[in-house]
């Protein structure tokens, strides 16, 4: 009766033996897959990393006009108390003069606090703060200049100072992460 | 075998005629003349080499998460554990793959002696895979003295004491290898670097295995010679897919092991943080060593105990000598096949003796279990072979199957 079976089938051109080569190179293609996981899988961040991936700052010692450099993920964050001419200065440029057009409103939650990640979108070197021809950042390595709102006026990066996600847990301390 | 490969597309013809890769992986491990009556016994080469790789890829995975040093590496092992994404499952294959792979090579081994692969022309197979198995155990050894728990720490002691047993310079070579008056950072660091290193002359050494094994071919379980191209089929697909399916359910095993009971081949006590001044109460080696450490306790003399332990791996490598006769597979030698299960029942019993404390009855029965297991090689099996009366071989490995299927069709007859 089998024999009948491979007849018929053979007819429509699948035969019982197609059926078992495409299930089981399935299996094992689904099987190397999950196997290989792991094995990449295990590369990236770890939950210890995880775990540390957020930092609080206390912004009181910072008076206007000065800034500190927090490390947040191995990264430096910049944390500037801007001054109201550095404030007026950012809300004053026209859209069409930058090269990541941002206003200065969407990348600050209080006018007077700038918080950003101390990262030059170029190549990952770190900007020196009250430099560059925009009274913002410059990055010594390529000669990014970044302006008051930390957006990028001049120079080979091409975006804007990252902005980390963070809170105002009271007045004076905000959570990085 | 490799003489009828022809590369087809361009690109292999190219490539093949600068590097005449093609052909080599072709006539080795595709075309190579395969005698047709193997069993599942030989297909643990194919399974050893899967553990080699596993063991390589998994420890150079762990190794990257991995610090060797004194006072960091048994956290980082846990670290591994609980934060290393899929960490867990990397060194659960590791640590039991270590196992795996001594159960594949001591079935491997067992399948060597039944048959009499050892024989000529393949002693040197024989011979370099000794040298893999005493490489395996240094490697075995030296890994678990990474993650630095009491047993680590305390088995390292112990095995390296093992040293001070050689008269007038023993104190002097164990303080070389320690690095340090007592086991200590300095050893934990040159373990790490050694068994990275080791994995990797194993590697070399099963490329010799493999070569050596090629010329003459397989052996078989008739143990004669077969005729080329009358006797055997190519490997690939015979072999290849007989190999994989035997892999596969290996994996089951191993996978059991991994999922469901990572931990029982292992100590528990090698969860507590290597501490130098206080030994565990119960000091075991890992179970694929018990038989030879059972070995080493049933001679009571320091030095003694160290040369018999050596001596019972070292022996293996003149076994092709010791065997004097000329009938390789225990199939036809009706004598000596019963001391070959003697054999086998005696390693089992001292590594079950190995595991219990090394007093009264255990001890006695350890005394004489070793006492067999040397006289087997140095007595039983060069006796064997004069006294023993094989039987007759068959002409060439189809005769025992075809005479089956005669008798068969005859019963079938006549029922």
């Amino acid at each position: 009766m089998d024999t009948k079976k491979d007849i018929d089938t053979a007819e429509t051109k699948v035969t019982r033996r197609d059926f078992l080569y495409l299930t089981t190179g399935s299996f094992t293609v689904v099987g190397a897959g999950a196997l290989v996981w792991p094995f990449i899988a295990q590369m990236n961040p770890d939950a210890s990393v995880k775990a540390l991936a957020s930092t609080e700052v206390d912004l009181s010692p910072i008076m206007p006009g000065q800034s500190i450099t927090i490390l947040w993920r191995g990264k430096p964050v910049f944390v500037r108390r801007r001054t109201e001419e550095e404030i007026a200065e950012a809300q004053a440029v026209e859209q069409t003069d930058l090269p990541d057009p941002e206003t200065d409103e969407t990348r600050v939650q209080k006018p007077e606090w700038l918080v950003m990640v101390g990262v030059c979108t170029h190549l990952g070197c770190i900007p020196l703060g009250n430099k560059g021809e925009y009274n913002g950042w410059f990055c010594p390595c390529h000669g990014s200049h970044y302006d008051t709102s930390g957006r990028i006026r001049k120079g080979p990066a091409p975006k804007n100072l990252e902005i980390p996600s963070y809170v105002f847990l009271d007045d004076n301390t905000i959570k990085i992460g | 075998m490799s003489d009828d490969y022809e590369p087809q597309s361009a690109v292999a013809k190219w490539i093949d005629k600068r590097l005449p890769i093609i052909t080599l992986f072709s006539g080795h491990l595709m075309q190579f003349p395969t005698p047709k009556n193997l069993n599942y016994w030989w297909t643990f080469g194919g399974i050893l080499t899967f553990c080699l790789i596993t063991q390589i890829i998994t420890g150079l995975v762990l190794a990257m998460h991995y610090i060797a040093d004194a006072n960091l590496a048994f956290a980082s092992v846990e670290h591994i554990m609980r934060d290393v994404n899929y960490g867990w499952l990397l060194r659960y294959i590791h640590a039991n793959g270590a196992s795996m792979f001594f159960i594949a090579v001591y079935l491997h081994m067992a399948r060597s002696l039944f048959y009499g692969s050892y024989k000529e022309p393949r002693e040197l197979i024989w011979i370099i895979g000794v040298f893999i198995f005493l490489l395996m155990i240094a490697t075995a050894f030296m890994g678990y003295v990474l993650p630095w728990g009491q047993m680590s720490f305390w088995g390292a002691t112990v095995i390296t004491n093992l040293f001070s047993a050689i008269p007038f310079f023993g104190e002097a070579i164990t303080n070389w290898l320690w690095g340090d008056y007592s086991v200590s950072g300095a050893l934990l660091t040159r373990f790490f670097t050694l068994h990275y290193l080791m994995p990797f002359l194993i590697f070399g050494l099963v490329i010799l295995h493999i070569w050596a094994l090629h010329v003459p071919g397989n052996n078989n379980p008739e143990g004669i010679d077969v005729v080329k191209g009358q006797d055997t089929v190519p490997f690939h697909p015979h072999y290849v897919v007989k190999d994989v399916l035997a892999l596969v359910v290996f994996m089951i095993v191993f996978a059991g092991f991994v999922f469901f009971s990572p931990n029982i081949l292992g100590h528990s006590d090698n969860y507590i943080q290597a501490n130098p001044l206080q030994t565990p109460e119960h000091i075991v080696p890992e179970w694929y060593f018990l038989p030879f450490y059972a070995i080493l306790r049933a001679i009571p003399d320091k030095l003694g105990g160290v040369i018999a332990m050596v001596s019972a791996i070292a022996i293996l490598a003149f076994i092709p000598w010791l065997d004097s006769s000329k009938v390789r597979s225990c199939k036809y030698r009706p004598l000596y096949r019963q001391f070959y299960w003697l054999l086998i029942a005696d390693f089992i019993l001292l590594g079950y003796l190995g595991s219990q404390s090394a007093t009264g009855i255990y001890l006695i029965l350890g005394r004489l279990a070793t006492l067999y297991y040397f006289l087997h090689f140095i007595l039983v099996m060069p006796l064997i072979g004069f006294i023993e009366k094989p039987k007759p071989l068959p002409k060439s490995i189809s005769e025992p199957v075809l005479s089956k299927e005669e008798q068969l069709a005859k019963s079938g007859q006549t029922a």
